[in-house]
């Protein structure tokens, strides 16, 4: 019994080390590495430019903007990265040959989503903790316990936001049968829960003019990973002055910050199950 | 012990009848060679014994097991060639071995020696997407062997395969029979399987339309053999001769005739039971210099049971759409 679980825990490991070293070798890790790199040491240094000056500004400040900008980013990295994981395989017919090998569906799931999500965690810890660095060791303004605070919340935070759509893109790919359809499925799931959520909300509530209860849209927003993630890392500072748009109502949400991150932990969990579910019903 | 046996397995996809009735038996160290057309149900039939699809009726044992894809037992000790795979194009080819392998619990060295038996020595190396069709054959010939399994299910295996690499597989082949191996090889390519085959099962729209031993489909089907004989002499004159004689031999059978070929030589056709009876008429005579004898071939056989599958209008249609196709 135990040597037969730890058997199909190193099968897991199998794929998931495939998956991971393909990110490393097409270049993927890097790619996402260098870009949250190069984009949170650039907004932390020219983020006050608007307001006339160049250098490094306050923590909160970019740490506020990073999540906003970032919010749209990760979500389209982790479904490109992974919404061919199983379409893709089905069609160079290697996903035929994979189930006549002594591999369980769950074991080559669960494997593809440990490897994309460690390509996902590397690049994250790597790209935003080197701008941390930097950060902290050349802008006079800050005291490196606040970056590490600060920046610690953002990169976990943000490698659940990544896992989310990793999972999300799974339910995609174990579902339909061309890669080109999945391609076009994850950009309309994008939309939806980085932009059209969003504006749905705003509409509903200029619609209402205001007579909408600020708990029910508070609610309504834990409803979406993306504005779950904005607001854990609102949270960290006093929200309601950096908070802008939808979130600017949700400042009623009494979740906390371990509240929102088990709602993100949901939003991995729960779509990985129904892809599994997928995955299990799909002929192949 | 029988590894596979197929009995009264019916498949049905909505509406559509892939699979319909078919009983057969592979036993250890038999190689079952499954012919017919495109469509005919030979990929839904291997697939129903890899345990990937689930019959609609009827039962289906592998190695005395009920085939599913859970079913690790069976898993272990099966290889298969799908008839079109890509592998991963951006790793090397002993890469993507290790990976297979890793999953079958084989080891590196394993590995090494199935890529250097297949002749993939030299490509390992380098990256599957420079592969030839033929080399990424062998590749996915030398995963179809990890593990030395007892039953392998070969779809196309000698599609994209020079005449040497394919003299090459048919001996792994016989190899792996002498063994105890059982093996299932599904072909488009009928000349050369003949001889490494110990029966074969010939698919029609989902029905089987023969099953048995090369021998027993040969005397079903009748179809004649062919006997080519050459005379020092003017044919003519020993043409009647010999008409008469087969005549006598067989009686009037219309497709029993014999034919001119050329100034020196004529062409007989003539049953199996009468063969020897022609045969010793033949070399009694006094001119014959040369005679060749020719057995149907499986490809002969193959499309004497297609025939009777097609109405003649139907091939007329199919002919006509390939010509379209083809311009």
């Amino acid at each position: 019994m135990n040597s037969k679980f730890f058997h199909s825990l190193y099968l897991v490991s199998v794929v998931a080390e495939k998956e991971f070293k393909d990110g490393v070798r097409n270049r993927w890790v890097v790619a996402i590495t260098l870009m949250f790199s190069l984009l949170s040491i650039g907004l932390s240094y020219f983020g006050a430019a608007a307001s006339g000056m160049v250098g490094f500004t306050s923590i909160s400040t970019t740490v506020v903007s990073l999540a906003s900008l970032a919010v749209f980013i990760i979500p389209l990295i982790a479904l490109m990265l992974s919404f061919d994981a199983i379409v893709g395989e089905d069609e160079s017919g290697t996903l035929l040959l994979l189930m006549t090998y002594p591999l369980s569906r769950l074991q080559l799931l669960l494997g593809k989503f440990l490897g994309h999500g460690a390509i996902m965690a590397v690049a994250t810890v790597l790209g935003f903790g080197s701008a941390a660095l930097v950060i902290a060791v050349f802008s006079p303004l800050t005291a490196v316990s606040d970056v590490v605070e600060h920046f610690s919340l953002f990169i976990v935070s943000a490698i659940l936001l990544g896992w989310v759509f990793v999972a999300l893109a799974y339910c995609v790919s174990a579902w339909v049968s061309e890669k080109s359809k999945a391609a076009g499925i994850v950009l309309v799931i994008w939309m939806l829960f980085v932009v059209v959520f969003d504006l749905a909300l705003l509409a509903l509530l200029v619609g209402y003019e205001g007579r909408l209860d600020e708990r029910v849209v508070s609610t309504i927003i834990l409803f979406n990973p993306a504005d779950a993630f904005r607001l854990l890392n609102l949270m960290g500072f006093d929200g309601r002055q950096v908070a802008s748009g939808v979130l600017s109502v949700a400042g009623g949400a009494k979740v906390g910050i371990m509240g929102l991150m088990s709602i993100l932990f949901a939003w991995v969990v729960v779509p990985f199950l129904i892809s599994y579910r997928l995955f299990l019903k799909r002929v192949v | 012990m029988n590894m596979i046996e197929l009995q009264g397995v019916h498949k049905q996809f909505d509406g559509v009848h892939a699979v319909n009735g078919i009983s057969l038996v592979v036993q250890e160290g038999e190689v079952l060679g499954l012919f017919g057309h495109n469509g005919a149900g030979k990929t839904t039939t291997m697939k129903l014994i890899l345990g990937l699809l689930k019959p609609s009726s009827g039962t289906i044992s592998v190695m005395g097991e009920s085939p599913a894809e859970n079913n690790k037992v069976i898993k272990r000790s099966l290889g298969y060639l799908p008839e079109n795979v890509s592998f991963y194009p951006q790793l090397t080819g002993r890469e993507v071995l290790y990976y297979f392998g890793k999953l079958k619990g084989v080891s590196k060295k394993q590995c090494d020696l199935l890529i250097e038996r297949v002749g993939l020595g030299h490509a390992c190396l380098r990256k599957v997407k420079t592969y030839s069709k033929g080399m990424k054959q062998r590749l996915g010939l030398a995963q179809a062997l990890l593990g030395e399994p007892r039953l392998l299910l070969l779809d196309e295996p000698t599609g994209g395969l020079d005449p040497v690499a394919t003299v090459d597989f048919y001996q792994v082949v016989d190899e792996l029979k002498h063994k105890g191996c059982a093996v299932v090889l599904c072909s488009h390519v009928l000349p050369g399987v003949e001889k490494h085959i110990s029966k074969a099962a010939i698919l029609g729209k989902g029905c089987l339309v023969a099953y048995g031993a090369l021998d027993e489909l040969r005397d079903q089907a009748r179809l004649p053999i062919r006997l080519n004989a050459t005379f020092s002499q003017g044919r003519d004159q020993q043409f009647s001769v010999m008409e008469s004689a087969i005549k006598s031999a067989q009686g009037d059978q219309p497709h029993f005739q014999v034919k001119k070929v050329n100034a020196q030589s004529i062409e007989c056709a003539v049953s199996s039971e009468n063969k020897l009876s022609v045969l010793k008429q033949l070399s009694a005579h006094d001119h014959l210099t040369d005679m060749e004898m020719h057995m149907p071939s499986l490809e002969q056989i193959y499309l004497h049971f297609n025939q009777s599958l097609f109405s003649s209008d139907e091939r007329l249609k199919n002919t006509s759409t390939e010509g379209l196709r083809s311009h």
